[in-house]
């Protein structure tokens, strides 16, 4: 159960978002310039793929198969890609400079300070821009925030896989300003 | 040195907000909402204290000093008294809400299944409300972001403690929506 009081018929973030929207309109605006938009060189479903993976490694069940659900249908619905880079980046079937912007995610992820001039000398070398690593890095540190709010107030995160399938179709075609649509909470309901 | 050429000389955050206006915009409102807005029953004080206290447990120096001058700048508190707060807030002149609240936002900064349901209780008993139980989650979630966008490009920041401190009031005039460091 929430930590507070939180409408039953949106799970995760969203629940969240129509609890308080005043915060909700920022961290939309966030994701969708981070994820969405377009941007010189990363394409949206390598940004999900970031987003997925640190939610992943901050045990964020919810975020995690949100971006999952967005990363494969905005990689033409290749879902096993995405769990090939969950189960292991490095023998992922992904460029050697996706695989160096990983590694700088999962430094972020465990702290800021861990990210060392090498793992960037490193990504610059298989071709990483200045931009890329700067979307990474901040990727991989609002994934930190977005993780910990999902989680630290405890809300609804569904086993669905196919919830999060219909759910990341939609965030993937639309991008993340539009509404949600609601979900039925079975396990909610059953209780009351 | 900063691990990408930021072309500006602006200190931690600022620099990398003046790289990357487009995603500044969105980090510089979410600052604005969560600790400045007045419709909220947390003072801005308040709010500034547990983002500044989550930049310690972080060790991120130029968050925690920044955010600790607008904090004592509300507060009415010097650096030292600040230091003390963020060494050991349990023993410290706060009210038994902003402790609970406070231990809340200790366990958002190793990871969000840290916090409990005691903890929460415990917040509740003190008088915390379910929109400052959200907002301290959240404020605390928002500097473990903060501080990594700040600490991941190893950005350069003053050291001189007394910097920040000066610059505060006019922060706290000002927002988070302008830069300061012009």
């Amino acid at each position: 159960m929430p930590h507070i009081n939180l409408s039953n018929e949106f799970p995760g973030i969203r629940s969240l978002f129509i609890y308080r929207p005043e915060t909700a309109a920022p961290l939309n605006a966030l994701v969708q310039a981070m994820l969405h938009n377009p941007h010189p060189s990363l394409s949206a479903g390598e940004r999900e793929l970031i987003a997925t993976y640190v939610s992943r490694l901050n045990t964020c069940k919810y975020c995690c198969n949100i971006h999952g659900a967005i990363a494969k249908h905005q990689l033409g619905n290749n879902g096993e890609l995405v769990q090939q880079v969950l189960a292991n980046p490095e023998t992922a079937p992904i460029s050697s400079k996706m695989k160096a912007l990983l590694k700088i995610a999962a430094k972020v992820q465990s702290g800021g300070k861990n990210v060392l001039p090498e793992d960037i000398a490193l990504a610059r070398e298989e071709g990483a821009t200045d931009i890329e690593l700067h979307d990474a890095v901040l990727i991989a540190a609002a994934f930190c925030m977005y993780n910990r709010y999902v989680d630290g107030l405890a809300t609804w995160q569904p086993d669905d896989t196919d919830l999060y399938d219909k759910m990341g179709e939609q965030r993937a075609r639309e991008g993340y300003l539009t509404p949600p649509f609601r979900v039925a909470n079975s396990a909610v309901t059953n209780e009351s | 040195m900063a691990h990408i050429e930021l072309n500006n000389d602006l200190p931690g955050i600022r620099g990398l907000m003046a790289y990357s206006p487009k995603t500044a915009e969105p980090l510089n409102a979410l600052a604005e909402t969560l600790l400045r807005s007045d419709d909220n029953t947390l003072s801005r004080g308040e709010r500034e204290l547990i983002g500044t206290y989550v930049s310690y447990l972080n060790d991120c120096f130029f968050c925690q000093n920044v955010h600790g001058a607008m904090a004592g700048h509300y507060l009415g508190c010097d650096i030292q008294q600040i230091d003390g707060i963020k060494h050991d807030f349990r023993s410290a002149e706060l009210s038994d809400k902003m402790k609970a609240l406070l231990s809340i936002a200790e366990s958002v900064q190793k990871g969000g299944k840290q916090v409990t349901e005691l903890q929460i209780e415990e917040a509740r008993k003190n008088g915390a409300t379910d929109v400052e139980i959200h907002d301290t989650v959240l404020i605390a979630a928002a500097f473990c972001m903060f501080n990594r966008y700040v600490d991941g490009f190893g950005t350069s920041a003053p050291t001189d403690r007394q910097f920040y401190v000066n610059r505060a009031p006019q922060r706290a005039l000002e927002g988070y929506q302008s830069s300061v460091f012009k």
